[in-house]
C-alpha cells in the first residue's frame, strides 16, 4: 500500500482500547485480592489475615455452593457444545437450517434475564406446559407442589443457560464454517462412504472447534459464574457460589465484603481449575476420535441423530419464542386461574401501574447503552483503521486479549471494582457503570465488525487515494458509508450486550443505578408475574428494536444503491 | 452393458431453468473427459453423481453404476469417489490417519496399518505416515489424496480438475499416476477439465458441453 505517511494521532486507539479492556479487570482482581486477605480500610480493617477464608469455609453452604457452580457450569457448557455440534452435523446447509440461521441473531440479543423468565413461565408448576396438560391428563386442578424452578440440582438453571448458549455457539460456528470449505470436505467424506453425521464430526468439527475455542471458553466460564440467570432459575439454599457472592456484597454489614472477596477468589480458582480440566478433556476427546478414525468406522446411524438434533433445535427455538410470548401475555393478564390456558381478561392495567417505573429504567438503560456503545464504536473503528493503515493483523494473542474480559468470571473482578471505589471514597454512579459496560461491549463490537471490515475491498481505498483523497477522507466518505449495514448491526449487538448486563450495573452502580435488567431481576424473588412480564418485555424490546433498525435503515438509506443492499 | 457408469438422459435444471444435459456411458477402466466453458454445469454434474446436489437444482434421468441405480441413494451409499483440485487433506490428522479415514472399515489395527504403509509405498511415499500434511509438497499431497480415495474402495472415480493446481511437469506425472491406478482397478473415470492436455492424456471419449 502506498500510504507510508505516519499518523501520530491514531496509535492512541489501540493503547486506549487495551486500557479500557484490561484496566477494570486488573484493578478489579486487585480490589478482590486485598479484602480477601483482610484489608478493607473503608471498614477500618487492615490485613493480612486469613479470617475471611476461615469464615468462608465455616459457612455450611460452601461445599454445596461450589459444587453447584462447577457441576451446572460444566454440564451447561458440554450440553451446549454437543447440541450445537449435533444440529450442525445433521442440518448445516439444508433449508431448515437456513430458517434457524436467520433466527439466531435476534435470539442471541434477547437478554438472559428475559429468556430465563420466559423459560420459568413455561416450566413452573403453574406454567404454560402444566396448564396445557391439566386437568385432562394430569388431573391437577391446582398447581402441583413440586420444585421444578430453582430445583436443588440446578436442572432448570442448566436448561436456561443452554437455551442462550446454543444460539451463540451456532453463530460462531457458522462464521468458522465459512473459512474451512465445509461443503467440499463433507462431499469428499461422504463419497468415501461416511454418513452425514460421522463425516461432519470427524472431518469438519475439529476444524470448526479450533476456531470457536475461545467462544467455548466464554460459555464455560460464564456458565460457572452467571448471576442473573441463576437468581431466576437456580437453587436458593444454597445458591451457586456466584449468587452467594452477590448476596454478601449487598449486605449492609461491610464485614461480609471480606467473605465475598474470599469467595470471589475461590470462584476464580474454580474457573481456572475447570478450564484446565477442559483442556485435558480436549486432548482426551481428540485422542479417542483419532483412534476411532484409524479404524475407519463409517457410522450409519444418521436418522436418529439427525432427528435428535432437529428436536433439540426446535425445542430451544420454541422455548425462547413461547417464553417471550408468555411474558407478553402475563404483562396484559387480568385474573388468570389455574389451569386455564389463557387469562380471563386482557387489561392494560399492569402497564399503567408500572408505567413510570419502567419508563425511568428504560431511559437509564438506553442512556448507558448509548454512551457505552458510542465510546466503544469510536475505539473499535480507531483500532481497525490504525491496523489497516499500518498493515497490521490481529494476532492470536490479540484475540485472547479481546476475549479476556469475557473469560474472566464477572464475579471475580466486579466485586473488587466496587471495593476499590469504596476504599478511594469515589462515588459510584452512572459514569463507572458505563465504563464497566464498555468492558463487555467492546469485545462484541470488535467481533462483529472484524469480518466485514476485513472483507471490504482495499482497492476502493487505492482508487480514492489515487484521486487525491486523504486517508481520513477515505475513512469517512468511502469506507464507513459502505459499511453502514455492518456498523448498524455492530451497534445493535453492542446495545443488546449493554442492555443485558446485570452484575456490572448492580455492583459498580452501588445498587443505585436502576436499569430494566436490574429491576427485572430484582422482581424474581417477589413472584409478581405481571410486573415481570412488563419489565421483561421492555428489556427484550430495548435489545431487539436496535436489531430491527439495523435491518431497516440501510435498506431505506441505500434504497437506490443496489450494490450496497446485499453485501 | 451393465458394467461401468451410465448417465441416462441426465438433465439438470437450476430453479426451473435448464442448465445442462448429458447422455453417456463410461466403461470400466475408461476415462471420459467432459470439457466446456466455466458456468456450464460441469461441477454441478459431478455433485449430482456423488449425490450432493444443492436443493436449488433438480435432476432428471438416471445414474447407474455397475447395474445399481444411484439416483435416489444417499451420497455415502453410492461408492463414487471424487478428487478435487485441492487435495483437501484433513489438517488435524497426520498422513497415516488421513489414509485410515479413507480405508474401508474392517481389519485389526495392525492389518490396517500395513495396508496404509503399502499404499504409501505404492506412490513412493514410504514412511510418510506420521507426517503433518501441511509439510507435504503439492505433488505429495495429490498422491496422498489419491490413495486416500482409492483405499475407500470406490466403484467409480470422478475428477474435478484435479491437476490444474499443479505445475506443468508435476501435472503429467500425477495425471499418469491417477489414470494408471484407475485403470489397474478397472474403475470408470469421469474427468472434468479445461486443459486439452488432460483430455489427450486421458485417451478416451471427450464430451463437450456448450
Amino acid at each position: 500500500m502506498a500510504q507510508s505517511r505516519r499518523f501520530p494521532r491514531l496509535p492512541l486507539f489501540p493503547a486506549l482500547t487495551v486500557l479500557v479492556l484490561l484496566g477494570p479487570v486488573v484493578a478489579g482482581l486487585w480490589g478482590t485480592l486485598l479484602p480477601a486477605f483482610g484489608h478493607l480500610p473503608a471498614a477500618g480493617l487492615s490485613g493480612p489475615s486469613l479470617d475471611a477464608f476461615r469464615a468462608l469455609l465455616d459457612w455450611p453452604g460452601f461445599g454445596p455452593a461450589a459444587r453447584l457452580s462447577v457441576v451446572t457450569g460444566l454440564a451447561a457448557a458440554i450440553l451446549s457444545l454437543a447440541i450445537t455440534a449435533l444440529i450442525l452435523a445433521g442440518w448445516a446447509g439444508t433449508r431448515g437450517f437456513g430458517v434457524l440461521e436467520r433466527l439466531l441473531s435476534p435470539f442471541l440479543s434477547v437478554p438472559h434475564a428475559a429468556a430465563a423468565f420466559g423459560l420459568a413461565f413455561l416450566i413452573a408448576p403453574s406454567g404454560w406446559i402444566a396448564r396445557l396438560f391439566s386437568p385432562w391428563l394430569t388431573g391437577w386442578d391446582r398447581p402441583p407442589d413440586v420444585l421444578i424452578l430453582n430445583d436443588p440440582w440446578g436442572l432448570s438453571l442448566i436448561a436456561g443457560m443452554v437455551m442462550k448458549e446454543v444460539p451463540f455457539l451456532l453463530l460462531m460456528s457458522i462464521a468458522a464454517l465459512g473459512q474451512i470449505d465445509g461443503r467440499r470436505r463433507m462431499a469428499l467424506s461422504q463419497s468415501m462412504g461416511y454418513g452425514r453425521i460421522s463425516a461432519w464430526m470427524f472431518a469438519i468439527f475439529p476444524a470448526v472447534y479450533a476456531r470457536i475455542r475461545l467462544p467455548v471458553l466464554v460459555v464455560l466460564t460464564w456458565s460457572m459464574s452467571v448471576v442473573d440467570v441463576a437468581v431466576i432459575l437456580g437453587p436458593s439454599t444454597p445458591p451457586t457460589l456466584s449468587v452467594q457472592i452477590v448476596r454478601w456484597m449487598s449486605d449492609p454489614d461491610l464485614a461480609f465484603r471480606l467473605q465475598a472477596a474470599a469467595a470471589a477468589l475461590v470462584q476464580l480458582a474454580l474457573v481456572i481449575g475447570v478450564v484446565g480440566l477442559w483442556f485435558a478433556g480436549e486432548k482426551l476427546v481428540a485422542h479417542l476420535a483419532c483412534r476411532r478414525i484409524e479404524m475407519g468406522h463409517r457410522g450409519h446411524y444418521d436418522r436418529p441423530l439427525r432427528l435428535t438434533g432437529f428436536a433439540l433445535g426446535t425445542a430451544i427455538s420454541v422455548a425462547l419464542l413461547l417464553g417471550l410470548f408468555s411474558l407478553g401475555i402475563w404483562s396484559v393478564a387480568g385474573f388468570w386461574s389455574f389451569p386455564d390456558l389463557t387469562p380471563d381478561q386482557l387489561t392494560t392495567r399492569n402497564w399503567m401501574r408500572h408505567y413510570s417505573g419502567s419508563l425511568g429504567a428504560f431511559f437509564e438503560t438506553m442512556l448507558i447503552a448509548s454512551i457505552a456503545v458510542a465510546i466503544g464504536l469510536a475505539l473499535t473503528i480507531g483500532c481497525l483503521e490504525t491496523e489497516h493503515r499500518r498493515n497490521l493483523r490481529l494476532t492470536q494473542r490479540g484475540m485472547w486479549l479481546i476475549y479476556l474480559p469475557l473469560i474472566v468470571p464477572q464475579t471475580a473482578f466486579l466485586p473488587g471494582l466496587q471495593t476499590l471505589f469504596l476504599n478511594f471514597g469515589l462515588d459510584m454512579g452512572r459514569a463507572p457503570v458505563v465504563l464497566a459496560h464498555l468492558v463487555f461491549v467492546l469485545p462484541y463490537l470488535r467481533l462483529s465488525l472484524e469480518g466485514p471490515w476485513q472483507a471490504w475491498d482495499p482497492r476502493q481505498a487505492t482508487v480514492a487515494a489515487a484521486l487525491g483523497a486523504s486517508p481520513d477522507r477515505v475513512l469517512w466518505r468511502i469506507r464507513l458509508p459502505m459499511l453502514l449495514a455492518p456498523l448498524l448491526t455492530a451497534i445493535a449487538v453492542g446495545v443488546a450486550v449493554s442492555v443485558g448486563q446485570y452484575l456490572p450495573t448492580l455492583l459498580v452502580g452501588g445498587g443505585r443505578i436502576e436499569t430494566l435488567t436490574t429491576e427485572a431481576v430484582a422482581l424474581a424473588s417477589g413472584g409478581d408475574r405481571r410486573a415481570i412480564g412488563v419489565f421483561g418485555l421492555m428489556q427484550t424490546a430495548a435489545a431487539l428494536v436496535p436489531f430491527a433498525l439495523a435491518l431497516v435503515l440501510p435498506a431505506l438509506i441505500w434504497r437506490n444503491r443496489k450494490g450496497l443492499l446485499h453485501g | 452393458m451393465a458394467e461401468g457408469l451410465h448417465l441416462n438422459k441426465v438433465k439438470i435444471t437450476h430453479l426451473g431453468q435448464p442448465l445442462m444435459s448429458i447422455d453417456t456411458h463410461v466403461a470400466p477402466g475408461e476415462v471420459v473427459t467432459i470439457m466446456g466453458p466455466s458456468g456450464v454445469g460441469k461441477s454441478t454434474l459431478l455433485s449430482a453423481i456423488i449425490g450432493t446436489l444443492s436443493p436449488d437444482f433438480t435432476l432428471s434421468g438416471q445414474i447407474h453404476l455397475n447395474g445399481r441405480d444411484l439416483t435416489t441413494l444417499p451420497p455415502d451409499e453410492r461408492c463414487v469417489g471424487i478428487l478435487f483440485q485441492d487435495a483437501l487433506l484433513f489438517p488435524h490428522l497426520n498422513v497415516g490417519a488421513n489414509l485410515a479415514f479413507g480405508l474401508a472399515q474392517g481389519g485389526t489395527r495392525a492389518e490396517r496399518r500395513t495396508k496404509i504403509d503399502t499404499a504409501l509405498a505404492e506412490v513412493g511415499l514410504d514412511g510418510f505416515a506420521d507426517r503433518d500434511p501441511a509439510t507435504l509438497s503439492g505433488g505429495q499431497r495429490a498422491r496422498v489424496a489419491l490413495m486416500r480415495m482409492l483405499l475407500s474402495d470406490p466403484h467409480a472415480l470422478l475428477l474435478d480438475e484435479p491437476f490444474s493446481g499443479l505445475d506443468a511437469e508435476l501435472r503429467d506425472q500425477v495425471r499418469q499416476l491417477v489414470f494408471d491406478h484407475a485403470k489397474a482397478r478397472g474403475l470408470p473415470v469421469l474427468l472434468v477439465t479445461h486443459d486439452d492436455a488432460d483430455a489427450k492424456a486421458a485417451d478416451g471419449p471427450v464430451v463437450r458441453l456448450e
